[in-house]
């Protein structure tokens, strides 16, 4: 999937990535696409929770030799 | 979206494995979005007493509480296993190889996320503390009704 921005949050745990995150995704425009990178299996649940609760979009995740990618579009300034 | 949702939490306790699990949802709950506001009584307020410590207090009962309750984050130990001291120092230890913030660190990084900190005033009257006997990041003291004010309009609230 293509992203305009990427997080690398390898090695981090909750609450971390999620922090982090939402942190990155202000300085995003409308309509862009974040990709997170994560190794924590938590991050599958927790950011499509994090999408609801801000109203953001959750695109989907890609998982590959324990690398998770999960894709976040921003849906408003 | 319509108005913000709300987490408060009262810290009563002052272990340092239930103050991460509170600052781990603070911190998650304010980069979804929410108002969160913690409110510290009894032993929560070590939590948030400045790490150099303030001694200073009237009366010999509250001066001696106040030397063997120093308080501060980074003085904060687990609330089992801790083997004077060993267990805490070895899962700070291990906090650190997770790259998981400090309690000290989460405390400021919640603080900057906008986390609201609020001390008892009442058990700061009975132990003897002041406002400057807490960190800069504690916004003022208050009391039991501004909790259950702030309570009542929250979706989520925790005693922890």
């Amino acid at each position: 999937m293509k992203a305009d921005e990427s997080l690398d949050c390898v090695g981090l745990y909750c609450p971390m990535p999620i922090v982090k995150t939402a942190e990155k995704m202000k300085q995003l425009k409308a309509g862009q696409v974040l990709e997170v990178v994560a190794d924590d299996k938590g991050i599958i649940k927790d950011i499509p929770a994090w999408c609801r609760a801000t109203g953001n979009e959750f695109l989907g995740a890609e998982q590959k030799d324990g690398e998770i990618k999960v894709y976040v579009k921003k849906s408003r300034e | 979206m319509a108005e913000k949702e709300k987490l408060t939490m009262v810290m009563f306790s002052g272990d340092l494995d239930r103050a991460l699990a509170a600052f781990i949802l603070a911190t998650t709950a304010a980069s979804m979005g929410m108002e969160v506001t913690i409110f510290f009584t009894f032993w929560g307020l070590n939590i948030i007493k400045k790490n150099e410590g303030n001694l200073k207090s009237q009366g010999w009962m509250r001066k001696m509480l106040n030397v063997m309750n120093r308080g501060g984050a980074k003085r904060a130990k687990l609330s089992k296993l801790n083997m004077l001291g060993l267990g805490t120092g070895m899962m700070k230890k291990m906090m650190r190889e997770t790259n998981l913030p400090s309690l000290d660190e989460f405390i400021t990084m919640a603080n900057q996320m906008g986390v609201k900190l609020i001390a008892c005033t009442t058990t700061c009257g009975v132990m003897g503390l002041s406002e400057d006997s807490f960190r800069s990041e504690v916004e003022s003291l208050a009391g039991a009704a501004y909790f259950l004010g702030e309570a009542s309009q929250s979706k989520i609230t925790l005693f922890i």
